[in-house]
């Protein structure tokens, strides 16, 4: 920009021409508000590594023993049992032997084996699978319904707000955790499924989403554009659907992420307690729980499935971390350093 | 604001009604009660079918019973409790009031840590923004934040417990530990104080050559089984905090905030000969009385020595006064370390809230009671600590970009002024919310926590009650975590309220 002044013609006399001649020259191009957080996103290195971290973890998951009927490329299955090999220990080795460890292999069983010899890899790889889609179901359930009372709420005030915020803070007073192994149980006691088990979870995880998404459109629906597609006699749910909700985009991923890291550590409380998934279905958390008293003896039954657990939450939670920037510029920026709280009483500066 | 008081109270019972309503549904219809008796081989299998029947209540329809634990809670305004017979015939009542308290305490002190460690890293990070402290602690918090509790709790179980334990029975540090432990609490210090390349250089280099010589002059006096304080650490120390209080909040300057802190502290030192025979072997009461004291005798020096700085001094000799007590206190817990290990020979269990039969006096009990709570209380801790030192940070942050901050800082203030006085204390208002939110949520985390540490608090009560489809002890633990969950967002808002002129209520 410090260039444009020579290259202006010199015959202008009003200072819009001016801008509409610095506009004209200016070499920077116009990006839409997407393409700004987009941007924005990209260039932030934790949440970037974080997503490259998920992407392998799920393929991983995925791809290696299967879901449902299609098969993995993993010869192992999570549910036979088979002799234990060695006490059981890890055979992955990551040291090559010039370092003195045992080369870089995988080996029969990567993770170990547990007690009664099953494959540990595809025992952790069934549990990670069962938080990702836990995660998901659960963000997607509690992200739809939190959104829509928090809007409905704060776009019709009076009564309705009354009474949806009465019933947001019935759920806020039985303790999460207690509502959810309730629920839990109630879930795992007809049937194994997990799809069940994270719509009940989604049905009790949606208030914080609904608190603010109600305060965000409580400011938003006295701006100007709403009043102005009111006028031009817009129905009320295109009103809120498609003026109100996009404009707390930003609010509604950030903490969908947040409820997907937190959705994930409630499964594995709840498994740990034995409210969650119940055997023979494994989860991380369940794992846990089953070889928690083996930690001195075998640990590698204790560290895999939580460092997995671990690796998952850290890396959704650093992706949130990564949007709220990307969607809130006050957020991000180098800021001027000032001197510090426990700096010395500085003398006087040499000019 | 009595009558905003008094229609929040009355939503809030209505939300507890309907709330207990939906929980009793909800536990009575997630299993069968008699389920394990229907698949046992007992010869008096018929009995005890109905006697649990008959604790319970089954013959009656579901609404008559959810009336009648209305009805027993009800007793609760006129003194007389009765939360009903729990699966084996137990009074849920006397079951209750013993967890509550084993719960409560570790509660308690969980968040009172959690809330003033939390504030004073949120503070720091906040006036350091980008600095490397700042990404650390950011990095540190994200992890605690998706650290699953239980799994946390299990390692500090292996590596605090047994692992220091095992270390105690002949407490050594070799000298490449001792560099090693230096070079690290140098690196966190010259992080902590920051300034200039020169200032960190000579932080680091001071407190590597420091701590090693430290920790080897420690193992040769053998401290770790034998601690010992003595007076003259005592007076340094308080001297050491009276002199930087002093700078922290006025500076160093003022005698009107100097002087009453000095007396304070000499005043400790006179105390610890005074109250010495006494605390050897105190009560509650004494300790509650002495707290007391060092708050109202420090208080009053400071009052008619501070002049128009009278609050300033009142809260520097506060702070000295109670610190030399707690100091004091600790000394004789230092003394009292030795027969404690005497006793109880790995001293930080794993599993119970209290060591059963432990003989021993007042400080024995004192440190058994400490030792069982330190390792769940750090669990707790560390987890609300993330949120605590999160929340501070961005509502520092937030304030430090208001008008009024420019101003204070254009007036020519100390960053220090700037910080404590105007920035800290508006930052300050919306930590009340998180507090009271994190209270009530610490409480039903209290769950998973318990149950790895084997107490027999309320998580306990829950976690066996809903296992057994037994709605008493359920409902019981949810009538205190929902009235104090009701209670504290209560307190929240009016805290609120009054410190925030702009709130109307």
């Amino acid at each position: 920009m410090s260039n444009t002044n020579d290259k202006m013609p010199g015959n202008l006399t009003s200072i819009a021409e001016v801008e509409d001649a610095k506009l004209a020259v200016s070499t920077e191009t116009s990006k839409s508000q997407s393409r700004i957080v987009l941007e924005r996103f990209l260039r932030h290195k934790p949440a970037m590594i974080s997503a490259i971290v998920l992407v392998l973890i799920t393929l991983l998951a995925f791809t290696s023993i299967g879901y449902g009927p299609i098969p993995g490329w993993w010869k192992q299955s999570y549910l036979d049992a088979g002799a234990v090999v060695n006490g059981g220990k890890p055979t992955l080795s990551l040291l090559p032997t010039w370092l003195g460890g045992s080369g870089i292999q995988i080996g029969e069983h990567p993770f170990g084996q547990d007690s009664i010899g099953k494959d540990y890899f595809a025992l952790v790889m069934n549990g990670t699978q069962k938080s990702i889609i836990i995660g998901v179901v659960v963000g997607l359930v509690a992200t739809a319904i939190g959104a829509v009372v928090g809007a409905l709420a704060g776009y019709f005030r009076g009564w309705i707000d009354e009474a949806l915020m009465r019933i947001t803070d019935l759920f806020i007073v039985i303790p999460l955790l207690v509502l959810a192994a309730v629920l839990g149980q109630i879930a795992g006691r007809g049937s194994s499924s997990i799809i069940l088990l994270a719509l009940m979870l989604g049905l009790v995880s949606w208030t914080g989403m609904a608190r603010l998404v109600r305060g965000d459109i409580l400011s938003l629906r006295e701006r100007e554009f709403v009043s102005a597609a009111q006028a031009m006699g817009s129905k009320t749910s295109r009103v809120i659907f498609k003026h109100l909700l996009p404009n707390t985009i930003g609010v509604i991923v950030v903490n969908s992420t947040f409820l997907i890291a937190g959705a994930i550590l409630l499964e594995s409380s709840l498994s740990f307690l034995g409210f969650g998934v119940q055997p023979p279905e494994s989860s991380l958390g369940l794992l846990i729980s089953q070889y928690q008293n083996a930690f001195t003896t075998r640990p590698w039954l204790f560290w895999w499935p939580g460092m997995t657990i671990v690796a998952i939450a850290l890396s959704v939670n650093f992706l949130g971390d990564g949007l709220r920037d990307a969607f809130d510029p006050r957020h991000s920026g180098k800021r001027r350093r000032r001197a510090g709280l426990f700096a010395m009483p500085t003398r006087k500066e040499k000019p | 604001m009595l009558k905003f008081i008094l229609k929040r109270l009355g939503s809030a019972a209505g939300v507890l009604l309907a709330a207990s309503l939906l929980l009793y549904i909800l536990v009575i219809n997630s299993g069968d009660p008699l389920g394990d008796l229907r698949e046992s081989n007992a010869e008096n299998r018929e009995y005890l079918m109905q006697q649990r029947t008959e604790y319970m209540n089954l013959e009656q329809p579901w609404y008559l019973r959810y009336l009648t634990w209305l009805t027993g809670v009800s007793k609760c305004f006129v003194g007389a409790c009765d939360l009903g017979r729990n699966i084996n015939g137990i009074e849920v009542t006397d079951l209750l009031a013993n967890a509550a308290s084993s719960t409560l305490r570790l509660v308690l002190l969980a968040t009172v840590i959690a809330a003033i460690l939390g504030i004073a890293i949120g503070v720091l990070t906040a006036v350091r923004q980008y600095s490397g402290l700042d990404y650390l602690v950011t990095f540190l918090t994200f992890l605690f934040f998706s650290l699953p509790v239980f799994w946390a709790a299990v390692l500090l179980k292996e590596y605090m417990a047994i692992g220091y334990n095992n270390w105690l029975e002949n407490p050594q540090i070799s000298l490449g530990t001792s560099i090693l432990i230096g070079v690290v609490a140098g690196l966190v210090l010259q992080m902590l104080l920051a300034g200039s390349l020169k200032r960190r250089g000579i932080t680091f280099l001071a407190t590597a050559i420091f701590v090693p010589l430290l920790l080897q002059y420690s193992v040769w006096l053998n401290f770790y089984r034998f601690p010992q304080m003595g007076p003259a650490v005592i007076i340094v120390l308080t001297v050491l905090l009276a002199l930087s209080a002093t700078a922290m909040s006025v500076g160093l300057k003022e005698k009107r905030v100097l002087y009453p802190a000095l007396i304070t502290a000499v005043l400790v030192l006179g105390m610890y000969y005074a109250t010495f025979w006494l605390l050897a072997e105190p009560n509650g009461w004494l300790l509650l009385g002495g707290a007391i004291l060092a708050v109202v005798i420090p208080g009053l020096i400071g009052k008619l020595m501070g002049g128009r700085l009278s609050k300033a001094a009142m809260g520097v000799s506060v702070t000295v006064g109670l610190v030399g007590a707690g100091l004091t206190v600790l000394d004789h817990i230092f003394r009292a370390w030795p027969g404690f290990l005497d006793l109880k020979g790995r001293p930080i269990a794993t599993i119970g809230s209290s060591t059963a039969n432990l003989e021993g006096g007042f400080w024995d009990h004192f440190l058994d009671n400490a030792t069982q709570l330190l390792l769940p209380t750090i669990v707790l801790a560390i987890i609300s600590l993330a949120s605590y030192s999160r929340y501070t940070r961005s509502s520092m942050l937030e304030v430090q970009q208001q008008d009024y901050i420019r101003t204070a800082r254009s007036k020519g203030l100390s960053e220090r002024t700037v910080i404590f006085r105007h920035a800290f204390r508006n930052a300050l208002i919306p930590i009340a919310t998180i507090a009271a939110f994190d209270f009530a949520g610490l409480i039903g985390g209290a769950v998973v926590t318990e149950t790895v540490f084997g107490w027999k608090g309320m998580g306990d009560l829950f976690n066996t009650g809903l296992h057994a489809v037994d709605p008493a002890p359920v409902m019981a633990f949810f009538l205190v975590t929902g009235t104090a969950a009701v209670l504290f967002n209560l307190l929240a808002d009016i805290v609120y309220a009054i410190l925030d002129p702009r709130i109307r209520v």
